[in-house]
């Protein structure tokens, strides 16, 4: 070898063990997970040790990339709710263990992540995704394969309209454009409203056509919709063209990063009205992006941490405890999305997709943190929702509304 | 009117951003006739540390600016930093291919642009979480013109990147380095045999090229606070619209690739603000397909024969 190509070598050497150690780090598909052995390992402690084989589920969900908190708190619920079973004697006696595939908010990524899941590594049942453009990528293949998959926190209705297999636990956009519409009405007094969505998501543009009918409705106008797309640093174009409409309110149902983002430019163009968002803002990366422009601007969500009721004080001490922090919606239904999986499953005769999905379709009244939940026809959950106020770069319960009767 | 004159002043101030960019690619175009893809992965590197030593600093919680010499502080470490990273790569990963076909230098950078992105997101660099910059640059407006607002972040990224385009431009037209540095693009065999040390000015193009784009990093997050991952598709859009911004100048021009990068601004601003907002990437890459059709050299480069 020549010493230029002794050096090209090494470099290229070193280059690719960097790279595959920054896979390994968080760059990679497979997030930290224990071996399916471990769990059991792991419980040979526990006063009731579930014995057998692991029953193994599989999570996909955004680990990295600008929606990370999403499929972080997600994760972090359903493991808080796996180690709980576990430590009650698991599932038909049988330990649960789980494997989570990072889709980097990508929605190549996440359909491939679910057909892993389901050939390679054989799960019962499927969790994720929370963004709606990722659930309708990867529950089609779960659908495919007959594999159950519940999302926790995807509330566009196209989603479990893919077929007999996916399931949500949340509510749906038709409902939050109401809520936000509604509050927005009657709390704000808001007579017009402006638009300024994200052309490249499902859910963005659900919310925004949602809202504008309801809004309508209840005697509102909407002065202008404007797009971006998701990522977009220079929104000065939509933004001065909506100041010039004076709206009372600015609905943006894009996810935090933008809605941060967009809070900032707001702000610095002289705006002064409030911003109302959905449970896609729901992060504490919001505030940190936002800081004083986010500050009095309200969103709809699951759950708030403020509630006052048992299921949910005892679900956020829990929280707290492990990961030191207070959980967010998107938590709280994935803790939410999984005991209701149990739940099924120990009531299911056996553990294929189809008895499965029989068994989560049956679910009545199950009493989640998020609230009461009972599927419906549509595989569907009916429940209310809350509106946050961010006051103090934290945010803060307003008010609940229920669904109209 | 005010829509003018505002669309007018925010594509002078994103412009210049690409123009500085803009200038390495066309730097190192110039020198060794290859397209160094991991120097918009550069500008996100300076972006990001200005955001790390501001942190650093203690102004993530601040509420005042810092006075102007710790923000110069700042951009100059970021600076200081991309251009040691710039040597370091050129060293590694260009030199030892300098005699090989520019294609294997070509896919090399791409895959030393993959590399600094996923160091870049990895837990003990910048992560995968967005992150707010903070206000090192003092933001106040400086005064309203027919109702357009002038803020001081605007102006004074503008006038830096100007400045800086200015000085570069003295640097490469009136000194001996930048006579070196002329001649190896000219022709690196011949400026080696008249007693030119190649191996230098190539290095000193990198470590320009590459404080220049940490320099543009610094100003961009100063514009636009909220700063995505350092992996994230909208950086490396933005580095393709600085690298359009070279071609339509004219690739290996520098005074081209100033002139590309603001009008790339132009073209971008001016078509979001009076056609339609969402389409702004598709004005910024029709004007590339039109003037590598009209003109391929780009607007101020020279024609060149191909031997055959």
């Amino acid at each position: 070898m020549s010493p230029i190509a002794r050096r090209f070598a090494a470099f290229t050497l070193l280059a690719a063990g960097l790279t595959a150690c920054g896979g390994g780090g968080s760059g990679s598909k497979e997030a930290a997970t224990p071996p399916p052995a471990a769990p059991a390992a792991g419980n040979a402690q526990a006063a009731a040790a579930p014995s057998g084989d692991a029953i193994l589920i599989g999570h996909f969900g955004s680990m990295t990339g600008s929606e990370a908190t999403f499929g972080q708190s997600t994760d972090n619920g359903i493991r808080l709710a796996i180690k709980e079973v576990n430590a009650a004697g698991g599932v038909k006696g049988r330990p649960i263990a789980i494997k989570t595939y990072d889709d980097q908010g990508k929605s190549q990524e996440a359909g491939t992540a679910v057909t892993r899941l389901i050939t390679d590594d054989k799960v019962a049942a499927v969790l994720g995704e929370v963004a709606s453009s990722l659930s309708l990528a990867g529950g089609r293949v779960a659908q495919q394969y007959g594999v159950p998959m519940i999302s926790p926190s995807s509330t566009n209705p196209k989603v479990t309209q893919i077929g007999d297999m996916v399931f949500r636990v949340c509510f749906l956009d038709p409902f939050q454009g109401w809520v936000e519409a509604k509050f927005a009405r009657e709390n704000l007094k808001a007579q017009k409203a402006a638009i300024l969505y994200d052309q490249a998501q499902a859910y963005s543009k659900g919310l925004a056509d949602f809202f504008k009918d309801a809004f309508e409705k209840m005697g509102g106008t909407i002065t202008t919709q404007q797009a971006y797309t998701g990522g977009d640093q220079d929104f000065s174009a939509q933004l001065t063209t909506i100041r010039g409409t004076n709206p009372d309110v600015i609905l943006v149902p894009g996810y935090y990063t933008d809605a941060g983002n967009i809070s900032i430019q707001v702000r610095k163009l002289g705006i002064t009205v409030p911003l109302i968002g959905g449970d896609g803002w729901d992060s504490t990366q919001l505030e940190a992006i936002g800081k004083d422009a986010i500050e009095g601007s309200y969103y709809s969500n699951h759950y708030s941490f403020q509630e006052n009721r048992p299921e949910v004080k005892n679900f956020v001490e829990k929280y707290k405890a492990d990961y030191g922090k207070v959980p967010d919606g998107l938590a709280a239904l994935g803790y939410d999305a999984a005991r209701l999986l149990f739940d099924a499953m120990n009531r299911a005769s056996a553990l294929d997709g189809k008895t499965l999905a029989a068994a989560i379709a049956a679910t009545k009244d199950f009493n989640g943190v998020t609230g009461s939940i009972t599927m419906d026809a549509n595989r569907d959950a009916r429940k209310s929702a809350v509106i946050v106020q961010v006051k103090g770069g934290m945010p803060v319960f307003v008010t609940k509304i229920e669904p109209p009767k | 009117m005010t829509k003018f004159l505002q669309t007018l002043m925010d594509g002078i101030a994103v412009g210049s951003l690409y123009a500085l960019i803009a200038l390495g690619y066309t730097m190192v175009y110039g020198i060794l006739q290859f397209i160094n893809f991991a120097h918009s992965d550069i500008f996100v590197l300076g972006a990001w540390i200005s955001y790390t030593i501001a942190v650093a600093l203690g102004y993530a919680a601040a509420t005042t600016s810092p006075p102007a010499w710790e923000s110069l502080l700042i951009i100059l470490a970021a600076m200081a930093t991309c251009g040691a990273v710039g040597f370091t790569i050129e060293r590694l990963a260009y030199r030892p291919l300098r005699k090989a076909p520019r294609l294997n230098v070509l896919i090399t950078a791409i895959g030393v642009s993959l590399f600094l992105q996923n160091v870049g997101q990895l837990k003990w660099f910048f992560g995968t979480q967005p992150q707010r910059m903070p206000a090192v640059l003092d933001d106040r407006i400086l005064g309203s013109l027919a109702g357009v607002q002038i803020h001081s972040v605007d102006l004074i990224g503008a006038a830096t990147a100007l400045g800086l385009m200015v000085v570069l431009d003295w640097l490469i037209f009136r000194t001996r380095l930048g006579r070196a540095m002329r001649a190896v693009s000219h022709d690196i065999a011949v400026a080696s045999l008249m007693g030119i040390n190649v191996d230098a000015v190539i290095s000193f193009t990198f470590v320009l090229g590459s404080s220049l784009a940490a320099a543009a990093g610094f100003l961009y997050a100063m514009k636009y606070p909220g700063l995505n991952q350092p992996a994230h598709a909208t950086w490396v859009l933005l580095g393709l619209k600085a690298f359009v911004a070279a071609v339509i100048g004219g690739i290996g021009n520098i005074r081209g690739a100033m002139l590309g990068g603001i009008l790339i601004g132009f073209i971008e601003l001016f078509g979001a603000a009076y056609l339609s907002p969402h389409l702004r990437d598709i004005y910024v890459f029709s004007i590339l397909i039109l003037v590598l059709l009209v003109r391929p050299t780009g607007i101020l480069g020279k024609p060149v024969a191909e031997k055959v």
